[in-house]
């Protein structure tokens, strides 16, 4: 009883140490120079300073960038305390929230709005929307930058993300590298 | 005994009914906690029924309905114990009346005779039984022969000859001396006799759990515990949905979730077991022992008596050359015809069938018989200028030599021929000329190899033990079908080769009749002696069989095996009837609350009263109706382990999911038409 | 349901196949000390292991084995213990995250150590990059170790003949994690790394976003502790949204790899069991009954998770080219409806509780299964090692009511069933709804339970019956509506997870020792056998019923209540 103790404890510190430290320290290092970009969040820079990880998604407001998923993370979209909703299909709230969301969308455009665009992520930080979600927000995001609509379908078309290995998940748009597209373009 | 005891019987029943009651006793209850959560269900209620009828609550007709068939519930099980085991009683009475207390002359040291009471025979005592007597007590004949009544234990009506010495010297209390006289060694004091033995294990009085049913058990009082948790927190989680319930429905709910079905009918199940078993004449010591039996993997089978009839038969002419072979069957039947032994009649039946030749009249025929001596080892017959003998290969051969004459090369060789393959040659002479042999061979008995594919489809391996040479058993191993044999086999030999099997992990059967079988007898994990062996065989074996036919090993077996059958069927059936009740109780408990539930009403039962009275009703009318399943025991056939599964499974199984929710309904639809609630 | 989605379904069970055989095979071989190409590097400090923490591998019986095991256990929970209230005085904190408290704190112990991973915290604004590496991720290693380990003795019990001992737990534990756990991982690391997932040990990255807001993003080792906490069916999360969150699980390709993840070693220990026994067909068995749970519970929440919501108005739900359709409340766009449904049933299947979606806001139905994925007992591949001697204990069972009904005492794989067996047995199969039903059901009549609820209803009561299931069945998965991070949630939790491992486990090293003593009996023609079709459906109809049986009144009060409601129109 009392050797196995021993035992117990010192075999936990000593793997605590091989596994809680050099492992890690060793993946953390091979990351660091093979894949130094991946490692440290596939971040984004514009004019020199970071403007997000290519990977997280951000809250957009107003009518002029296309609009990401609504997010139950923080106050939105906030990448320390990621998270859902967690509302249940029968709660009122939710109900509420998505047919208050979807009726205003579906006022302005006519059409009824995708489900992505009026349901929260699982993280709070989904970097995508749907191909749907995006057309969806086309004529708004046209009218606010006084563009034309058919150029920019072209451009949310061209950054569709097709399924992986053309079988994997499904096809998506990442707002944030549309919405730096979009800058881009229309600078 | 051998009489069937019919299931119904009034005055079992009767006895049975009282017995319902008497069982309710908690403390007899405790070794049934699946019926023992019920009894305390239905004082629950009772209690809650009286409160109910005092505060005149709405309700009281339905909860009054729900605590009566919750006791009859109770009821039902312990009705079930209670035939069973009068079935038992039944039998026992009967042999009590043949053990009475009877008179016995006892040899007092100096060689005279006391009269004594039989309650005051010792172990050791020497007493004299003479025709027309009871024997007092169980003991060994140490002189003396006579024939015995023993039809008060076995049922068979025939005398057996019990004599001193050998293997047939045990006899037993309570049966009779019908002809000439025996003194016996008294070998057991009053109480432990094989009578009072026997009366204590089919009244079921020294009846102990078995190793499986002490497992079943378990498993039993598991799920009870499982159920009564899943019940016990329904009602916080009723609560939180504003909807709780009244203890009646809650226990009605339990008492249909645990397996009272097998547990209200696994005693009755193990009783019964045992009871066939005592149809069939054999007495297990133990209900390990038949369990056991059901487990077997190896048999190991005496050859003579056993696989073989006792005797030697004729089964074909072999003829000298230049001698037809109807001239040999002729000569060899002319010599047997006053020859009375088994080998002797055999050879006029096989001339009889393969050659038409008829018995002739010997008195006419002037014939004289010649008898077989030891000096001679010949037998034969004289006729008016012919003497036929027939005998061993040896004795012919002396004899032709008398006559000047010798045997034929081809016959020799024919007589060797013949005992390599395991028979016995039979020369056949007349006057100088040897006619021939006649080939005497061991009779597998009839039936007996379908009855050892019956083992081996059951997984059953069957070895075959004899003195003869390897080439001899092998032969008659062939043609019996055993797996397998010893040969040449002594004693020791018997039980090396039990030990060697058990060493494998496998159990082994055996049955013996001789002292010398005893310390096999013991060693083997199923020993059935016969009646009729000694008294040490009988002590050493922990079955025995009062009609000792070895073959009976097979229905001992089946027995065993429908024991565990039955009750594994039943709990199948009992955990697989818990799906129809559930749907029928729960939207039953919830639907007033939340009409939506009446989705899982798939019975579509009337009300949510009918619903759950139905389910208790059918709860308890089960058991009532698989009372008779239970005391026959389940089909057994002799079939892979894997086809017997598929269809019980399928019976047990499938047939337990689906009968309940056609039962339910009917009793929904009854109720609902009488009104009851 | 679409087309695609019934593709990546059989391409993954296809992988799954394909890979956990062989690694059977590898892990039959060397747990039993079996040379390997690994062996010029890893023996070395294997011998070092042993050297140091004075271990000598001689055999111990199962007294023995379970001491040993409690007492690594008792000793590394203490460990996390303290390096979690510590966690401000040691290295690695680049965000100053104070000490834990002492509740959440021992919590979070008793969860990492007992493999299940619950996490009562946001990981992110709550533990030292320190405590998330010597803490949770060692954890990951070694529960799953011990989880493995323990399997593996009983599979010693049912193929050693008349034997006092079931092997040694040190040897086992360490062999386990040096030649299985990290090698696969040092294999996933870097291909998680390629595609996205984060591994620094760098402040909190702060970022000005595009429209003129301001964004924190939270980094930390985060691929070496994914690739454990996924191999070892952990399931704890290096950030709060779990495998839902884009640093942990940034692509499809991710998800593929992760959810292959959790069923590897389990499935592979499946047919380690057919390896080991000798009885290959016996495996292939065991997995058949698996995999038909595996799929129906699926299948299940695949279609559930497509319906269209029906109180929804103005809301395209339908599959199209353009989107997935179906319900997308609590789901990632990159896994669409299809990947989030296998890697529920997956994480759920097996106790692993790492979530790329969230279980809270799935349709009634479609939570339920994932609820009752792990009442069945995780069991279903199940956790490392808790997967193989969980379905044994039901295989056991199986066995005996199967025995029963072919007449003879019922054996397995020439091992006799007792009735100590069978008690040891149905003790496993008592504890676990004990927990679960008796916390649950206080949890619901106390204003303690009732407080943190965050949906009412039958939903509510669902939520906090998950919380003490997924406690109970060692997942960490969870409607995490629940605001667990409370006394009553925190301290009942953690009893239920130390009660739902360790309690069960004795039962099932008491079991392997009775049965390693036994003599074994041959198969004969009587004998039922356990490597045919008829089998894995009575193994798999026993699991049904006993979970069903015992769970069917909750469950009609939670999601089956909630989902006639919802659909006749009600909300709460």
């Amino acid at each position: 009883m009392k050797k196995t103790l021993f035992i117990s404890i010192r075999f936990t510190l000593l793997t605590a140490v091989l596994l809680g430290v050099a492992y890690p320290l060793a993946v953390t290092a091979f990351a660091h120079y093979a894949m130094p970009r991946q490692a440290d969040g596939s971040l984004l820079s514009v004019d020199g300073h970071i403007a997000g990880s290519q990977l997280i998604g951000q809250q957009f407001t107003g009518d002029r960038y296309f609009h990401g998923r609504p997010s139950a993370a923080g106050n939105g979209y906030d990448a320390t305390s990621s998270g859902g909703s967690n509302f249940a299909q029968s709660n009122a709230k939710l109900v509420a929230r998505i047919n208050h969301d979807a009726a205003e969308d579906a006022a302005r455009t006519g059409k009824p709005a995708p489900i992505d665009l009026v349901t929260a992520s699982a993280s709070g930080l989904d970097p995508d929307i749907t191909p749907a979600g995006a057309l969806y927000q086309v004529n708004r995001v046209a009218e606010a930058r006084h563009m034309d609509p058919q150029q920019l379908r072209s451009l949310v078309e061209a950054h569709i993300t097709g399924r992986q290995f053309g079988f994997l998940g499904e096809p998506r748009v990442n707002v944030l590298e549309l919405n730096l597209a979009l800058d881009q373009s229309s600078r | 005994m051998t009489e069937k005891q019919s299931l119904w019987n009034p005055v079992i029943l009767r006895q049975a009914v009282i017995g319902s009651f008497t069982k309710l006793d908690p403390r007899l209850m405790v070794k049934n906690p699946v019926m023992l959560v019920v009894e305390a269900g239905s004082l629950l209620t009772t209690a809650l029924l009286v409160v109910d009828a005092l505060h005149h609550r709405p309700g009281f007709r339905f909860d009054l309905q729900i605590t009566l068939w919750l006791w009859f519930t109770v009821l039902f099980a312990n009705f079930a114990e209670a035939i069973a085991e009068g079935r038992g009683k039944a039998q026992a009475d009967t042999l009590r009346k043949a053990k009475g207390e009877t008179m016995a002359y006892r040899y007092r040291p100096d060689g005279s005779f006391e009269a004594v009471s039989s309650a005051a025979l010792r172990t050791g005592d020497v007493i004299k039984v003479e025709a027309g007597q009871f024997i007092a007590g169980d003991g060994e004949v140490v002189e003396g022969v006579a024939s015995v009544d023993e039809s008060a234990i076995t049922g068979e009506s025939a005398p057996v000859i019990r004599e001193a010495g050998g293997d047939r010297s045990a006899v037993t209390g309570g049966t009779r001396v019908l002809s000439d006289w025996i003194k016996i060694r008294i070998t057991s004091n009053p109480g432990e006799t094989f009578l009072d033995r026997m009366i204590a294990l089919v009244e079921g009085a020294s009846r102990q759990k078995t190793p499986n049913e002490i497992a079943l058990s378990i498993l039993l009082s598991g799920l009870t515990i499982i159920f009564l948790l899943a019940v016990a927190t329904l009602q916080p989680f009723a609560i939180y949905s504003h909807a709780p319930q009244t203890m009646f429905v809650l226990v009605s709910l339990l008492v249909c979730l645990i397996p009272t079905t097998i547990g209200g009918l696994l005693s009755a199940i193990g009783i019964a077991g045992m009871d066939r078993l005592v149809q069939y004449n054999v007495l297990a010591m133990s209900g390990r022992a038949v369990e056991a039996a059901g487990d077997v993997n190896t048999l190991l089978l005496d050859k003579t008596g056993t696989i073989t009839l006792g005797n030697r038969q004729a089964t074909e002419f072999f003829a000298a050359p230049g001698i037809s072979t109807e001239r040999l069957a002729d000569a060899a039947q002319l010599a047997s015809l006053s020859d009375e032994t088994p080998e002797g009649r055999s050879i006029v039946v096989l001339a009889k069938e393969k050659y038409n030749l008829r018995g002739r009249d010997l008195t006419h025929m002037r014939a004289e018989f010649v008898a077989f001596t030891a000096q001679t080892r010949m037998s034969g017959v004289d006729l008016p200028g012919t003497s036929i003998r027939k005998g061993s290969a040896d004795a012919i051969a002396r004899y032709l030599e008398q006559q000047g004459s010798s045997m034929p090369r081809k016959v020799t060789d024919k007589v060797e021929e013949i005992a390599r393959l395991g028979g016995t040659p039979l020369v056949v002479a007349e006057n100088e000329t040897a006619l021939g042999v006649v080939y005497l061979k061991d009779i597998v008995k009839g039936g007996l190899s379908e009855r050892l594919a019956r083992l081996r489809a059951m997984g059953i391996r069957t070895i075959m033990i004899t003195g003869d040479n390897p080439l001899t058993a092998a032969v008659i191993a062939r043609e019996a079908g055993v797996d397998d044999f010893l040969a040449e086999a002594k004693p020791k030999d018997k039980m090396d080769l039990i030990k060697l099997e058990q060493s494998k992990g496998k159990l082994v059967a055996m049955t013996g009749d001789g002292t010398n079988d005893a310390p096999a007898l013991a060693q083997a994990d199923v020993g059935v002696a016969m009646n009729s062996g000694t008294q040490a065989a009988k002590e050493a074996g922990n079955m025995v069989d009062l009609d000792s036919n070895p073959t009976k090993l097979i229905e001992i077996v089946e027995i065993g095996k429908q024991l565990l059958m039955t009750r594994g069927a039943l709990t199948t059936f009992s955990i697989a009837n818990d799906v129809a009740k559930y749907f029928a109780i729960i939207p039953a408990m919830f639907a007033g609350v939340f009409p939506v539930l009446n989705a899982l009403n798939v019975m579509h039962l009337a009300t949510p009263h009918s619903a759950i009275l139905s389910a208790v009703i059918f709860n308890a009318l089960i058991i009532i109706a698989l009372v008779p399943l239970a005391l026959r025991g389940v089909r057994y056939e002799p079939k892979s382990a894997q086809a017997l599964l598929r269809r019980n499974l399928l019976v047990y199984g499938v047939g337990g999911i689906i009968v309940p929710f056609l039962g339910i309904k009917l009793i929904d639809v009854v109720i609902n038409s009488l009104h009851l609630v | 349901m679409t087309p695609n989605g019934w593709l990546q379904f059989l391409v993954f069970f296809a992988a799954l196949l394909l890979l956990s055989r062989p690694l059977g095979i590898y892990i039959a071989h060397v747990i039993e000390g079996g040379k390997t190409f690994l062996d010029p590097v890893l023996r070395p400090i294997e011998r070092l292991i042993y050297r140091i923490s004075g271990i000598e591998a001689e055999e111990m019986n199962w007294r023995e084995y379970a001491g040993a095991m409690l007492l690594f256990s008792f000793a590394s929970l203490a460990l996390t213990y303290l390096v979690e209230r510590a966690q401000h005085f040691l290295p690695w904190n680049p965000q100053h995250l104070p000490g834990v408290a002492a509740d959440l704190a021992w919590n979070t112990a008793a969860s990492f150590t007992t493999n299940t991973n619950w996490q009562a915290y946001t990981p992110e604004s709550t533990m030292s990059y320190f405590t998330q590496m010597v803490g949770l991720a060692y954890h990951n290693f070694l529960s799953a170790a011990v989880g493995i380990a323990v399997a593996i003795a009983l599979v010693r019990g049912i193929i050693r003949k008349q034997s006092a001992s079931i092997g040694n737990f040190w040897v086992d534990i360490t062999r386990t994690t040096l030649y299985l756990l990290l090698p696969l991982c040092l294999l996933l690391a870097p291909v998680l790394i390629e595609q996205g997932v984060v591994q620094n040990l760098k402040p909190y990255t702060a970022v000005s976003t595009l429209d003129h807001g301001q964004q924190t993003l939270a980094q930390g080792p985060v691929a070496s502790q994914e690739a454990i906490k996924m191999l070892g069916t952990n399931g704890g999360g290096f950030f709060n949204a779990n495998s839902s969150h884009p640093f942990e699980n940034p692509t499809p390709l991710t998800n593929f790899l992760e959810m292959l993840s959790i069923f590897l070693i389990p499935a592979a220990l499946v047919f380690a069991l057919g390896e080991m026994t000798g009885s290959p067909g016996h495996g292939r068995a065991v997995f058949a009954s698996m995999a038909m749970l595996f799929i129906a519970g699926f299948l299940t929440i695949y279609w559930a998770e497509s319906q269209p919501h029906p109180l929804l108005h103005h809301v395209d739900q339908h599959v199209s080219a353009l989107q997935s359709g179906g319900n997308m409340e609590g789901k990632e766009v990159r896994f669409g409806i299809s990947q989030s449904a296998l890697f529920a049933a997956a994480t759920t299947d097996a106790s692993c509780g790492a979530v790329n979606s969230m279980h809270d806001s799935f349709t009634p139905l479609g939570g339920m299964v994932t609820l009752v994925n792990i009442m069945l007992g995780e069991i279903v591949f199940g956790g490392v090692g808790s997967g193989l001697y969980g379905i044994l204990i039901y295989v056991v069972l199986s066995v005996f009511i199967a025995g029963l009904m072919v007449g003879r005492t019922p054996e397995y794989l020439g091992k006799k069933i007792e009735s100590f067996d069978v008690k040891m047995a149905m003790l496993y199969v008592l504890i676990f709804p004990l927990i679960i039903l008796v916390l649950t059901a206080i949890s619901l009549l106390s204003p303690m339970g009732l407080g943190s609820l965050n949906n009412s209803g039958p939903h509510g009561l669902t939520e906090i019956l998950y919380a003490f299931t997924s406690a109970a069945g060692n997942n960490g998965s969870a409607f995490a509506g629940l605001s667990a991070n409370t006394h009553w949630y925190n301290y009942s939790l953690g009893f239920a997870m130390l009660i739902g491992r360790f309690l069960m486990m004795v039962p099932v090293l008491a079991l392997a020792g009775n049965l390693a003593q036994k003599k074994s009996v041959p198969p004969s023609h009587g004998t039922f056998p356990v490597n045919t079709a008829l089998f894995s459906l009575l193994l798999t109809g026993i699991i049904l019923i006993v979970g069903a049986l015992t769970f069917f009144p909750a469950l009609s009060l939670g999601p089956v209540l909630e989902h006639l409601l919802l659909h006749a129109g009600h909300l709460f």
